[in-house]
């Protein structure tokens, strides 16, 4: 009997307690999955366990979670065991992605933590003869004004909180009544990995478990015409061969002895490539067809007028490149399948496995442990797959498979590459008057969810082929997230210009367009606002009235001394705003750079931001995630670009694909969070990547007097620009 | 070894000081001075062919302002400022000061320059590259910076001692027998690109020696390959692959360019083409050896390391270098065949041991291929044996001595 | 082969050339050291032979016969972590947390040649150890923190 069978033949305290009003909207992921106890269960010896279908990618969900569970539940955040993600075990949330946990799986647990800490109440009141009003929840126990205690293993007989969940909640909301939230509370996670705990799905060690490494194809299409596979089968602690189609994988003892096989196998290969890698992606860009779409103001008129400015911006293919390769570890036993995954989406890669295996989706169970971070869809997906087919072919024995770093650069989805296009029109008072906007890209979505999104698919003697490219709708968006202006611009119109064919494996990297669409309308409204002769902070405040918007930019620029700055030689300032996706956390920031025209090498010297998460559960979890966004994005901004040649991935490397390192880390951060308790929580981890490459822009241009529409910032394009 | 210093001041007195005295102070030119674009921006690639930031350039410090220590067997001297700042630059420099330096090697004030700065090589460039690049120089951010004071212990009336026997001023005179291209490429090469600064060997006294042009010599303690017919490449180099290397700074066959080699090529890699082309050309056939003899010793190189790949290596190398130098460059994005890299078979081991220890990391921002830096993993004795098993590789003789030169690179000689 | 790691000596049988990082990971199942490139360019594997910090993905295990081999591992533990861990947590330092353990060792050789070691001087030796979840301002306080702790500063 499943779950939802059970609730049907339920207990009469179902009935007995809140019977949701239906058709009304349940708050966060609840909606979906309204049984409070799929959400956490109290065992009959008080221990407490809390379940989310979100994972810890680093951004420290399981601590915020585990903070709002411990506050609503009135108990020691000790107390609580986390399991997240597990087609076995927790709810099915799709991905962790889009900065939703918090707003969709933290808002589920605020409320289920609460309504069980209410449910727990009422039985007690009912137990011990008490008004409810006359209890309170304390450290796991009910508790009477007199002094009379009953635990919470006690009182949760008879499937107590296998009810439906109610649209309102008692929530614990007085701040000064707050144990956990709104605290910086330290993140649970952080001792092992600093310790050299088992952290990673990386430090997953099975009995008997042995290794595989994967002969990736050469280039994409690549097909295996012939190998020789006898010296390599015969190299010591060489277990097995692998191969089905062009998919070729060997399996070995000892994890270096399956890296060599691998190289040596890769000797043995030979392989027919397909020569259509577009020589100038822009250009490609602009000529396949796409399919438009409207996403604001259809019947805008064009801008007009006497002061009207126009501009392109590019965006190139940008890596992924979590710094530890993807891993995973399968066994497959009596034709079912158990997956050791740093997938952000254990139930849609348990739907493409299953597929891609021929096996009933019930034999296949995907378990989240964490991977390196990720930054969206990587490779994660892909490696659980391989590991999947090679556990096929030895039955019974875990079979662990990490990708090399050359793998993890060529075959991983890349952010898309991306044209953006605006024109606007100032009118006499120097205020916007019309503003277009057009945006070109790929789909920012390839995730699996079917067999065809995994690469190794694509290789097998029976290949599946990928699933056809869709956009993302409004209001989230892919590559239009963020593409409407949030300013109040008269005659907006706004075009989702979507290409459905992909020169290079893409999918969603964080931010999505967000990342590019922000860089583009914030260097525009700069340079808007130098034609209008107007302060670019003042120029942004008076075109914006959404009042958290207003103080977010207000607080950076005071915080950043924006008024008093004295400008030098080689230095310049850059300010830039977004609110992500129009609908999560509000971001500003400043910044200061120094750039060498000479040399082309561009510094930031010192960044202040500010952010508005709406309640903020952990303020220096935000503050990690903010900062960690503004470097991130300025590695992408200053130096990344995927190159290859008419047939491969040349960037196969960090010297071929370089990033930031800490010669160019800013000498100064400062986040400022600004908490809004009672307000929904904001999703924060792609929040800043759009406004710190908006400043960045900003700041080039103000330092070296020329716009730089184009990413990267690299030295070598810098050189070239500032010098023409 | 008799010091430089006292053979200087021997040769001095022999010499005699007439005749070597200081030069007139030049007045100071007008300011500002604008130039044409396409000027400045022929200036802008000259100093790249130059390799002027090099020696002009502090870590960390600002474009052109000098600053740079450069250690030569007589002392430290410092790289001046360059930039167009008026007390502290070369700001109140006029063009005939400026060209006065390039081709007689004296500042504006008429002193003696210390041929650290190589005017044996600028005294070549023509009036019309002097301009251009006095136009870019002119056109940089002028940087206020006071020039470090040198420690020489020669004075400055001893170069003119030295200049007036080995110093021969003159524009480039062009070879009629040889092609355009050809002799573009010896103009640049002798004249701006002063690779015989570092190829060619030295006399005790700090001179070139004329005779042994591009014959190898030393740099910063590394060696500098010999580009003429003893060239150590297994593969003799092609123009080709040798304007690949310029730009690039590597070539599958031959060599990553290392050491203050790396800062050449990646000046060059912001030349045009035809400059680097020209280059090569000029620099392929100072390797005076037949193309029958050159296309033997490339086919048995080869043969050698397809050989050399199929040998049982040695642990270390396995374990640290295979991984990358045994898997085929051009199509896995590993590194180069080590039995043809050109550091194998250069006489002396420093520079293989240079760069093993601080590898070959590309400018920071930009891409390139990455030898990791070593650096505290092998003891004296493990980098010895590596050094003699890698020197084996290529097929030469085996270095003399190379625990001794290991113990003084360790010790911080370089 | 014999091995020195973290104080105890170690008897692991494996080809000599194999690098040591896997022999750390597999056979003496030590977490912290990480597979990130195994090309000698992020770091993530970086422990101390001799005090000084290495890429253990490069290194052959024949090299460190011998040597002192210091891993995260041998800076403490959970329960009782050492100053470069006590930084760490106390400065939430830490994103993935993937890089971090490689971070800590490099910090961890330069504050034992150099205990006063400068804000400057950490971000200089951090140089060849890459961070990809844009930690790195608070990598750098951690080191700074470490370097007080272990000058006996709380
Ligand atoms: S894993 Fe060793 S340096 Fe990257
Ligand atoms: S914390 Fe994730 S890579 Fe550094």
């Amino acid at each position: 009997m499943n779950r939802r069978e059970f609730i049907a033949t339920g207990g009469a305290l179902i009935v007995s307690f809140a019977l949701p009003v239906w058709g009304q909207k349940l708050p966060g992921a609840l909606d979906k999955e309204p049984l409070l106890d799929a959400w956490l269960r109290v065992g009959a010896d008080g221990r407490i366990t809390v379940f989310t279908g979100k994972a810890e990618l680093g951004q420290g969900i399981k601590t915020a979670i585990l903070q709002i569970a411990a506050e609503q539940l009135a108990v020691d955040m000790n107390a609580i065991e986390l399991v997240t993600a597990d087609t076995a075990l927790t709810p099915n949330e799709g991905y962790t992605a889009g900065s939703n946990s918090m707003k969709d799986s933290g808002t589920a647990v605020l409320h289920a933590a609460a309504q069980a800490r209410e449910i727990l109440i009422a039985e007690a009141a009912k137990r011990l003869g008490v008004p409810a009003g006359e209890l309170s929840a304390q450290a796991g126990e009910v508790r009477t004004r007199d002094g009379r205690r009953v635990a919470y293993g006690a009182l949760v007989q008879n499937e107590l909180l296998h009810v439906r969940a109610a649209p309102q909640s008692k929530l614990i909301a007085r701040i000064a009544d707050r144990k956990y939230m709104g605290k910086p509370v330290a993140r649970v996670d952080i001792p092992a990995k600093v310790t050299g705990g088992a952290a990673y799905v990386h430090d997953l060690r099975l009995p008997d478990m042995v290794h595989a490494r994967v002969v990736r194809p050469p280039s994409y299409g690549a097909k295996l015409k012939s190998v020789e596979m006898e010296p390599v089968a015969k190299m010591a602690g060489v277990l097995k061969i692998v191969r089905d189609g062009s998919f070729l994988a060997v399996v070995a003892a000892r994890e270096w002895i399956a890296v060599q096989a691998m190289r040596a196998l890769r000797t043995h290969a030979q392989w027919e490539e397909t020569r259509k890698l577009p020589r100038d992606v822009y250009a490609t860009l602009a000529q396949l067809p796409s399919q438009d779409s409207v996403i604001a103001g259809a019947d805008a008129q064009p801008p007009q007028g006497a002061r009207l400015l126009q501009a392109e911006y590019r965006r190139p293919y940008q890596l992924h490149g979590a710094i530890g390769p993807a891993c995973a570890v399968a066994r497959y036993e009596n034709g079912a399948l158990t997956i050791w995954t740093h997938s952000q989406g254990v139930y849609p890669l348990r739907g493409a496995i299953s597929e891609l295996m021929s096996m009933a989706p019930e034999r296949v169970h995907c378990i989240h442990l964490e991977g390196s971070g990720c930054y969206g869809h990587n490779a994660a997906d892909d490696v659980a797959a391989d590991a999947a087919l090679v556990a096929r072919a030895v039955p019974g024995t875990p079979v662990r498979v990490q990708w090399m770093r050359e793998d993890e650069h060529a075959w991983e989805p890349y952010g898309p590459a991306m044209i953006t296009k605006v024109r606007a029109a100032l009118d006499a008072s120097g205020n916007v008057a019309g503003w277009q906007y057009d945006v070109w890209s790929n789909t920012h979505s390839s995730r699996p969810g079917k067999a065809g999104e995994l690469a190794a698919a694509w290789s097998l003697e029976r290949p599946f082929p990928p699933s056809p490219p869709r956009p993302i709708p409004q209001p989230e968006g892919g590559g239009d997230r963020n593409a409407i202006p949030l300013y109040k611009f008269p005659a907006t119109r706004v075009t989702h210009h979507f290409i459905p064919e992909m020169p290079l494996r893409v999918s969603a990297l964080r931010a999505l367009g967000g990342y590019m669409n922000v860089f583009s309308i914030e260097s525009f409204v700069d340079e808007l606002a130098g034609a209008a002769k107007a302060d670019p902070v003042a120029f942004r405040l008076r075109q914006l009235d959404d009042p958290r918007a207003r103080d977010v930019i207000r607080f950076a620029a005071e915080r950043f001394g924006w008024d008093a700055y004295k400008k030098q030689n080689g230095r310049g300032r850059g300010f830039a705003f977004a609110r992500y996706k129009n609908l999560a956390a509000y971001c500003a920031l400043a910044m200061e750079v120094e750039v060498q025209r000479e040399t082309g090498e561009l510094r930031v010297l010192r960044v202040v931001a500010a952010v508005d998460s709406g309640e903020a559960v952990n303020p220096d979890g935000i503050r990690n995630q903010i900062e960690g966004g503004i470097l991130q994005s300025l590695s992408w901004t200053t130096f990344e670009a995927v190159m290859y040649n008419d047939a491969r991935i040349t960037s196969r490397d960090w010297g071929t694909y370089p990033i930031l390192r800490f010669s160019h880390v800013p000498l100064a951060m400062e986040v400022h969070v600004i908490d809004r308790p009672g307000e929904h929580f904001l999703g924060t981890g792609e929040a800043a990547q759009g406004p710190a490459a908006g400043a960045l822009a900003n700041a080039l241009a103000h330092a070296s007097g020329v716009r730089v529409r184009e990413l990267p910032f690299s030295p070598r394009r810098l050189r070239v620009t500032l010098n023409a | 070894m008799i010091s430089g210093v006292a053979l200087l001041t021997a040769l001095a007195i022999v010499t005699g000081f007439s005749g070597c005295a200081s030069r007139g102070a030049i007045a100071p030119g007008a300011q500002p001075q604008s130039f044409p674009r396409g000027q400045v921006a022929k200036g802008a690639e000259l100093a790249h062919l130059g390799n002027c930031l090099g020696c002009h350039t502090a870590v960390d410090g600002k474009p052109y302002a000098g600053g740079t220590p450069i250690k030569t067997p007589f002392g430290t001297i410092y790289g001046t400022n360059i930039t167009p700042d008026a007390d502290t630059g070369i700001g109140r420099w006029s063009l005939e000061a400026f060209t006065r330096a390039l081709r007689e090697g004296v500042d504006r004030d008429g002193r003696h320059l210390y041929p650290a700065f190589p005017y044996d090589h600028f005294t070549k460039v023509t009036d019309e590259d002097i301009a251009a690049l006095y136009a870019f120089l002119m056109t940089r951010e002028p940087v206020r910076q006071e020039n470090r004071t040198n420690r020489v212990p020669i004075p400055r009336a001893f170069v003119g001692v030295w200049k007036s026997r080995y110093f021969t001023p003159g524009v480039y005179q062009p070879d009629s027998s040889r092609s355009a291209e050809w002799n573009r490429g010896a103009y640049l090469v002798q004249g701006l690109g002063h690779c015989g600064a570092c190829h060619t060997p030295r006399n005790k006294l700090g001179a070139e020696e004329k005779d042994a042009a591009f014959a190898g010599g030393e740099v910063e303690r590394w060696h500098a390959p010999a580009l003429n017919a003893a060239s150590p490449s297994p593969v003799p180099w092609t123009v080709e692959a040798l304007q690949q290397y310029l730009r690039h700074g590597i070539a599958d066959l031959h060599a990553m360019s290392a050491g203050p080699m790396q800062e050449v090529t990646h000046d060059l890699s912001k030349v045009a083409d035809d400059a680097l082309r020209a280059m090569a050309t000029y620099i392929v056939s100072l390797d005076t050896r037949s193309d029958a003899e050159r296309r033997q010793h490339a086919a048995a190189a080869l043969e050698r390391a397809g050989k050399m790949r199929a040998m049982q290596g040695n642990t270390i190398y396995d374990g640290a270098c295979a991984d990358c130098h045994n898997r085929g460059r051009a199509e896995e994005g590993g590194a180069l065949e080590l039995p043809l890299g050109t550091a194998l078979t250069v006489p002396t081991p420093r520079n293989l041991a240079y760069i093993i220890r601080d590898g070959i990391v590309p400018p920071e921002g930009e891409r390139g291929s990455w030898m990791p830096a070593f650096a505290g993993m092998l003891t004296n004795e493990q980098l010895t044996d590596l050094l003699i098993y890698l020197r084996a590789l290529s097929g030469q003789s085996a270095w003399p001595d190379v625990a001794r030169e290991v113990r003084n690179i360790s010790r911080g000689d370089q | 082969m014999k091995l020195d790691v973290n104080g105890r000596a170690h008897e692991v049988d494996a080809d000599p050339a194999t690098p040591l990082l896997y022999v750390l990971r597999e056979d003496l199942k030590l977490n912290a050291a990480k597979f990130g490139c195994g090309l000698g360019q992020c770091g993530a594997c970086t422990v101390l032979a001799d005090g000084e910090a290495i890429f253990s993905c490069i290194t052959p295990l024949s090299v460190v016969q011998g040597r002192r081999i210091t891993t995260l591992e041998g800076l403490g533990t959970a329960e009782k972590p050492g100053p470069m861990q006590r930084a760490f947590i106390e400065l939430q330092a830490a994103q993935c947390g993937y890089c971090i353990p490689g971070m800590m060792m490099r910090a961890q050789a330069l504050l034992e040649h150099k205990p006063a070691a400068s804000e400057a001087e950490i971000r200089a030796a951090l140089q060849p150890n890459l961070c990809r979840c844009g930690t790195h301002m608070r990598i750098v306080r951690a080191a700074v923190r470490a370097g007080e702790l272990m000058r006996g500063k709380s």
